[in-house]
Formats: C-alpha cells, structure tokens, sequence
C-alpha cells in the first residue's frame, strides 16, 4: 500500500538523520539492513518495523547469531522519500554489503527499489499487505495478497452480512484502485449487479467526508443490506469514521471493513464511535496464542512501553526474519542466490498458532481473520478462515492477470509474470 | 487458572447466595437462578448459540437482565473466572470496576487481564436493541418509549406488531403516537396479503425518514403485485420533490461548514501574509500545536470540559511560538519575501521534527465531548452538531479579530503599521513592537484553529501540511490585506466544492476549484477584494 507523499520536505532532514551504524569488525558479523522511515509522513507506521526488525535481530544474536557469526543491524532513513528509498537500498548493497534487506511500506517505495534489487542481486522482505500484480526473483512478499485479505473479508460479508449492495471506497491511489479493480470483477461474477456497486475515491488526507458520508448513507437506504469496503488511506480514516458516527451511521446499519485499519491506527483515534465495524488482517493482537503472547511481552520489553501495540506488518517481518534464518542456515551460506533457492518451501511459525510456508511465488500462506473494533482499540475476531489460504501474486479475478502465474523454482517457468496461454515469460516487466 | 479450593469457595458462595435468595423468595429466586445459568452459557456459546440464549433472556422476566444485555450490547459483559460468574465491567484503563451481573453486588476493582470478555458480533447487538426496545416500549418514561420505538423502525420486526399495536391503543404522546403508526405500516409492508402492504405505503407517503425509504424502494421494485409496486411508487413520489429541497440545504450547510473550517485555517494567515505581507510557511505548524495543546489539555481535565479551556490556552501557547518565530527569524528578514518563505519552511520542519521526538510519531487521540457529538434537527433538515458548533465558532473568531482589529489601539496601530510603516513610525508607533504583536495575533488564531481542526481530524505532526495550501488559496482568493475577502473566499471554495462533490467526485471536485482560481488569478491577481490606494503598492 502507499501513503501520503510529502513533497520535497523530508529530503533534507533525512539526508542529515540518517543513522549509519558502524562499518568495523565487517568480517566477523553477518549486516542486516533496515530500510524504513524514520522521518516524513510514513515515520508514523515504518518506525514500529525498524524497531521490530531490531529486537528480531537482538533475540537472534541472544541465541547465539547466525552461522557463527553475530547479526549486525544497518539502519538507514529514506525519509518517506521514494527516490531516496533506491538511493539508500543502492547503499545498502554496493557499501554496506547487507545480507537481506528488511523494508519499504508504501508500494511506489517498493517500486522504487526493485530496480535497484534487481541489478545488485539483493533480498528485500515486504512485509505489508498490497495490491498484488507482481513478483520478484528478489523479493519476498511478507504481508498479503489481495486474495488473503480483501476476497475474503468480502466473502464474509456477502455470506455472513447477506450484504447485497456495496461501496467501494479508496484513496485515489495504486492500492486501492487496483484493489477495488479486482473487487469489483470479483462481485460481478458473483452476480452482483453494477446499479448495487458505488465506487468512490478521495484524495490523500481528505478530512470533510459530510457529502461522501450523506451519499453512502442515500444508496444504503434502497431497502438492501449496504457494507463499505474501505481501503481508505491510515490517515483519512480518523475525520472518515468520525463523521460517520456524527451522522448516525452506525456498524449494525452500515458496517465499514478496512483493510489499512490495524492496531497501531486506532491507537491514534476515540475509538468509542467505531465499535462493531470491521477490519480484516491477517494477525491480531487480541488473538490468544502462545507464541502471540510471548511476542507481545518481548515487544514490551524491547520498547520499555507495555502500552505499545502489535499489528499485521510486524507479524509479517517476524516470519520474514524467521524464515531468512532458517534459509540461512540451510544454504549455510549469505550468498544471494543460494537463499533465494533456499527459501522456497520454508516453514515458519506465524504469531497465531499456524506455520506459515514461503510459495514458490515468494508469497505466503496465511489465515484470514475478520476483526470487529472494540473500545479499547482491540479486534474481536469474528470470522476466521477455515485452514491457511495461499498467497496469488497475480489476480484470478482480472482479465489481464488471470493466466499470469509466478514461479521461481520450476525449470520450465523460473520467472515472475508467466503467462500459461502464450507460455512466455514477459521478462520482469511490471506495470 | 484458579486453583481449585478457589472453585470450590466459588460454587461455596454462589451456593450461599442462592440459598440466601430462597428465603427471600422462590419465583425471584428461580429467575436469578435461571439468568445465572444462561449468562454463564454465554461464554462458551458460538455466536448462533448466544442469539438463542439471548433470545431466552430477554424472556425471563428478571429486572437486572436489561442492564446485561445492554452490558453485552457494549462489550463490558465479562466472565471472571476466579470467581466463575459473569459480571459486568465499567470504567476504563487496565483496571475496572465490576459488579455481578445477576445481584447488581459490586464486586470491587480488578484488572482486565483476569477477565475473559464476551464478545459479542454486530447481528448479536441489533437483536439486542430489539429486545431491549420491546422491554422499554412500557417504560413510564416517554423518552425510553421513544427510543424503543425508533429502533423498531431501524430494524422492523413484525413478531412484535402486536405489542406495537397493543401500546398504541393505550399511549397518550401524539409524538410516540405517530411514530408506532409509522412503525405498524412499516410491518405491513411484509405482510403476505397485497392490501396490506398497499395500505402501509399509503400511510408511509410523504415522510421523510429515510428508514422507510428503503423498505419501500425495495418494495416498488420487487414486489410481485403491481398495484402494490405502484402504490409504493406513489408514496415515494409524494417525498421526492421535499428530498430533492433537503439534498440541496443539506449541500449548503456542507459546503458553509467546509467553508468555515477554511476560514478558520486562513485567517490567522489573513493576518500576517495579509496585513504584515509575511510568507509564513509555519502558519500550518502553528495549528498543530493548537492541536497538540487541546490533547494535552484532555490528559488533565474532563472531555467535556476541555475545549473552553483548550481554546485560551491554545492562542496562548501558538501565539508565544508564533512571537518567538517574529523575533528570531522573521524581523531579520522583512521585505525579502523569498527568504522569508524558506526561513519560516524550515521552522516548519523544525517544528515537526520537534513534535515527533517530544510526542512520537503516532496520532494522538483527541476525544470529543458529549455536547459536540449526534445530530441536531433543523426542521426536516438534520445536521452535525460539531459542524454547526464549528461554524458558530468560526463565526466568533472572525467577530473578535474584528473588533481586535478596529476597535483597539494594537488594532489601529497595526493597520497604520500595514498601510506605511514610515508614517506610523513618524507618529510614534513602535513599529518592532506591532510586528511582533501581529505576529503573535495571527498565530495565536492558527492555534485557535488547531482546537477547532483536533475535532475534525487526525492529530498528528503532519496535521499543519494539509491545510496550508488551502489556507493560503484562500488568502490569495480574497485579496490580501482583506478579512471580508478571506470570509467571502473560504465559504465561496467551501460551497462550490461541495456543490462539485457529489457531481464529479472528491478528487476531481479539488481540481476544478484549483483550476478555476489558477484563472482568476489570471484575471484579478489582487483577488475578490484588492486593496486600493497607496497601500497596495507597498
């Protein structure tokens, strides 16, 4: 997904913030690079990974290293800055020499970056939920695919809500319209008819919802059961709910489910108004596992604040760092190209219960939840999937990605964007 | 887990009490025996089983089982598991208050963590609403009959059309009255017999709530009869032309209410960019802090108190940055326009920078009080409450920087200060003095709309960034040096993005605004309201 983008502002402070850590003892310690904003809009979400990525690092080094040798952490700020996200991962690989690169949040970040992956052959763990329509040799995507999240959040509204009636609401940005794009496929060949679909985008940050909030409150007064499926950006959402719970709109009338709404969100907003409406992630806090507990006392600890909160994307780099070890270990060698055929097929437990499996198309296996907010800025969940859903890099649901398929280990296909009609490989050529 | 001579005291006590409950007397007994074991099901239910034992409770006739379900409706039903019964929680924070659910005994303070909540899903609290509403529809109280009654008309249930006919025979409110009337038909409409449902959508012509809108759109299209559809076509008809009237006041207010969130934004800016011509890239920055001051304001006192105070506070504290800023910065650099614009950007950054480290990167939470939140109805037409009290509140900012302006010595000074800063020199003006004060004035009003903005948006480091262009469209839109021009620009923006709104979408709505004022200015580049005379020269 992708936030707000500042202009030239935060270039400045994060050329002079940038913490590069030590160059020294190079031979003894195996350097893990972070690359997440530090400074900028995005500083609100990316800086929890930094420090996830960090107390990761620690544990590992705590339990003896890797391969002998201590893991060092490279933290570099690109600022919010997409350009100065290449920069840096150019950094990061030629100067620093890095392993495995854990980073980007925003998608036009990670776009910025996969050239530069490409060309210095590194490896870059994603672990935020996106749009799909792409995959990587050199990246592996931690978070989820459209088909782990949005597909099935909607499956439970039209099978559990008897939702008849939807709109689709978004930032005016890749995600969303992407997203909604294979939302809207996927409804009509449910039979869904397109007079019961209202599709809606907003700029970045827009904060005066009144008409917006009138006009879904009119279509959902046409006697259908009406649901929004919000993939409204983290920072439009505060001024988005708030209005709907000044205009009345409740959860029971008209349920919102929002796939950018996590923990870390709600920790910034008066969540008394929100209570009921939906958020499908893959992880929750509030889930009851061992491993989740432990998890979150560790993150406690780490932080020194046992009022932070846990969310979807540290899950995602607690498995990607996991699974990076253990491939590490596996190839017993760093070397780039060794991991990467080492990763496939590696198995790694996930923080609520499951193991999660890296696919050949560098996706992961993962459950889907359905949670409800609470007051306390927590999720109930209401809804599970039944087993672990597979990761699918391009979208079944729109025509021109439907025969696209991403496999990087057999013989035959070895590339990202396969088409199994024309059996050829478009090389890495992405939109 | 408890150990078990804990359990074993637990089932000792509730032994006790039910015992103790014997004596009193058997049916009430039997009643709370028979909630207790239906709310302890509670927890290990699935969410189909609660909707059965939800059913069976509202059943009971116990006098504590409405303020259970209306726990659970909240998520404050709880099970303890030291004590094996369920209680019901208030209060917020990592310990809360309990008390039992069946008795009403409280139970004293405990931590969250040593409770096992009873979740509850959004089907579970409509069918609790309902229940509850039909338990308040013989409430002596005529608000509570009200209320039970609107619910029955946000989710019809026609199992309960004979209780609803039962009390309009006996109720004597005209309101209450007209509202079961209207509840009734709305059960009609899914009567099997045609007659019916045509009878109920004659009743429900003509009104405009947009409950029974949807009802009857469904039924004027789907229904099998046509003299049914037509009927329903018919009663909707009678509302279109007074629903068309309320979209467009309904437009209005939106497009007044944006307007006045502009102006708030703009006119601290009106102030220094306006009168004292400086580029102040920080004016955004010195909302946030106004921003800032109300959460903190929130930390030590009550919601429902903190605004009034927040307000003072807030142009205090903006206002001393805003001075500190003049001082330092600024005054260096008068009449050097360009480098006045980079200074006061790097201040901006600075200021956010400083707000990140001190307060962290994340939102803060700003909550709003109880008489800010719902709506309000003006005749048919019902509007937000914090809206209108914003636009109230605009209102009163522009009245006091007027009268500040006209009616005050600082005000004469600065405007002779604004109109030729050598003559006012030469009459004694200290004119170092007026700059700073102006300064501080208009950055004071920018804090003072960081209170108003903390009630609309995200309070966060980057609240100021969204609002500065818009604040300065609107300055430059109205004719710099002109307050009038700032209140006529910031509502003319206001309303005629809202009227583009609905017509072209959000997005583009911004677009054409911005369009349409890159030609304006093409045409008027002094704006609504140019400044004449030797001033504008300056």
């Amino acid at each position: 997904m992708t936030k707000t983008m500042p202009k030239f502002l935060p270039w400045l402070l994060g050329s002079a913030l940038t913490l590069g850590v030590s160059l020294a003892h190079a031979a003894d310690t195996i350097k893990v690079g972070v690359l997440h904003s530090l400074s900028g809009t995005m500083a609100i979400s990316e800086t929890t990974l930094k420090d996830t990525v960090l107390m990761l690092i620690d544990a590992q080094n705590k339990k003896g290293g890797l391969l002998g040798k201590k893991l060092e952490a490279v933290v570099v700020d690109p600022a919010s800055n997409w350009p100065l996200f290449a920069e840096k991962a150019r950094e990061l690989l030629q100067k620093d020499k890095v392993a495995a690169v854990f980073g980007c949040w925003t998608s036009v970040s990670r776009k910025s970056v996969l050239p530069v992956f490409e060309e210095l052959n590194g490896i870059l763990f994603y672990p935020v939920q996106y749009e799909g329509e792409e995959s990587s040799k050199n990246v592996f995507y931690t978070g989820a695919a459209p088909n782990q999240q949005a597909i099935p959040a909607v499956d439970y509204l039209m099978n559990d809500l008897e939702v008849k009636r939807w709109v689709l609401a978004g930032t005016d940005y890749v995600y969303p319209r992407t997203t909604n794009k294979i939302l809207e496929a996927y409804l009509k060949a449910k039979g869904v008819k397109a007079e019961d679909i209202m599709i809606n985008y907003t700029p970045f940050g827009h904060s005066d919802w009144q008409s917006i909030v009138a006009e879904i409150k009119k279509f959902g007064a046409a006697g259908k059961k009406t649901a929004v499926v919000s993939t409204i950006n983290g920072d439009a959402n505060v001024p988005f709910y708030k209005e709907l719970g000044n205009q009345g709109v409740s959860a029971q009338d008209i349920p919102v489910v929002a796939f950018s709404v996590g923990e870390e969100e709600l920790s910034g907003i008066d969540t008394k108004p929100l209570v009921g409406h939906l958020a499908a992630w893959n992880y929750f806090m509030s889930i009851k596992d061992k491993s989740n507990d432990a998890f979150i006392k560790d993150w406690h600890a780490f932080i020194k604040n046992d009022k932070r909160v846990t969310n979807d994307p540290m899950e995602a780099h607690y498995i990607g760092f996991n699974m990076w070890v253990k491939a590490v270990e596996k190839a017993k060698t760093t070397d780039p190209d060794k991991v990467i055929d080492a990763m496939i097929g590696i198995e790694a437990p996930n923080l609520t219960g499951g193991v999660a499996k890296m696919l050949p198309n560098h996706h992961l296996t993962k459950p889907v939840y359905i949670g409800e907010i609470q007051a306390d800025g927590q999720f109930d969940v209401v809804w599970q999937t039944k087993g672990l859903v597979e990761g699918d890099a391009w979208s079944d649901y729109l025509p021109g990605s439907k025969d696209i398929i991403a496999d990087w280990t057999d013989p035959k296909i070895k590339c990202g964007n396969y088409n199994t009609v024309t059996k050829t490989c478009s090389s890495q050529n992405y939109k | 887990m408890p150990s078990r001579p804990l359990i074993r005291a637990g089932f000792l006590t509730l032994a006790l009490a039910w015992l103790a409950l014997l004596a009193i007397g058997p049916a009430h007994a039997a009643d709370d025996a028979a909630a207790r074991t239906l709310l302890a099901q509670l927890r290990e239910a699935d969410f189909s089983g609660k909707t059965a034992l939800i059913e069976q409770l509202a059943a009971l006739d116990h006098p504590r089982i409405a303020t259970a379900l209306k726990a659970l409706a909240d998520s404050r039903l709880y099970y303890q598991e030291a004590g094996n019964r369920v209680v019901i929680g208030s209060g917020d924070g990592a310990d809360i208050a309990i008390e039992d659910a069946v008795s009403g005994a409280a139970l004293g303070q405990i931590s969250k963590r040593d409770l096992d909540r009873i979740t509850t899903n959004n089907r579970l609290r409509t069918l609790i609403e309902n229940r509850l509403a039909s338990l308040g529809l013989a409430s002596a109280d005529p608000e509570q009959r009200k209320a039970a009654v609107e619910a029955f008309l946000k989710n019809p249930d026609p199992t309960e059309s004979e209780r609803l006919r039962a009390r309009l025979s006996v109720e004597t409110d005209s309101e209450i009255k007209e509202l079961l009337a209207m509840s009734l038909a709305l059960a009609d409409l899914a009567s099997p017999d045609a007659a019916v449902r045509v009878q109920g959508a004659t009743t429900l012509g003509g009104q405009l709530r947009s409950e029974l809108r949807g009802p009857l759109t469904k039924m004027a299209a789907e229904d099998n009869d046509s003299t049914a559809r037509e009927a329903a076509r018919i009663a909707l008809a009678r509302t279109q032309f007074r629903l068309q009237l309320l979209g467009w006041a309904e437009t209005l207010f939106f497009g007044l209410s944006l307007g006045s969130v502009l102006i708030l934004a703009a006119i601290g800016l009106a102030v220094t960019f306006g009168v004292m011509g400086v580029i102040n890239m920080a004016h955004g920055e010195l909302m946030m802090l106004g921003a800032y001051t109300t959460w903190l304001t929130q930390q030590y006192l009550p919601v429902n108190w903190s605004l009034p105070v927040a307000v003072p506070l807030a142009f205090l504290v903006a206002a001393l940055v805003g001075i500190a800023i003049e001082r330092s910065v600024i005054r260096f650099l008068y009449g050097r326009p360009l480098e006045t614009l980079l200074a006061t950007f790097g201040v901006s950054l600075i200021l956010q920078q400083a707000v990140r480290s001190i307060f962290s990167p994340l939102n803060r939470s700003v909550a709003s009080p109880d008489w800010m939140s719902g709506v309000i109805a003006l005749g048919p037409l019902e509007v937000t409450l914090n809206r209108l009290i914003i636009i109230g509140f605009c209102i009163a900012v522009f009245a006091l920087l007027w009268l500040a302006l006209q009616r005050t010595r600082l005000g004469l000074e600065v405007r002779a200060v604004a109109q030729n800063r050598a003559m006012a020199r030469a009459m004694g003006v200290r004119s170092a003095r007026v700059d700073a004060l102006t300064f501080g004035l208009g950055s004071g009003i920018a804090g003072v709309a960081g209170v108003a903005l903390s009630q609309l948006t995200n309070v966060g480091p980057n609240l100021g960034q969204s609002y500065i262009v818009d604040s300065f469209m609107v300055v430059v839109f109205g004719g710099v040096g002109n307050l009038w021009g700032t209140m006529v620009a910031g509502l003319s923006l206001g309303i005629a993005n809202k009227l583009l709104e609905p017509w072209s979408g959000a997005v583009l709505a911004k677009i054409v605004v911005l369009v349409f004022l890159i030609l304006f200015i093409q045409k008027r580049p002094r704006g609504l309201f140019p400044q004449r005379g030797r001033a504008a020269e300056i």
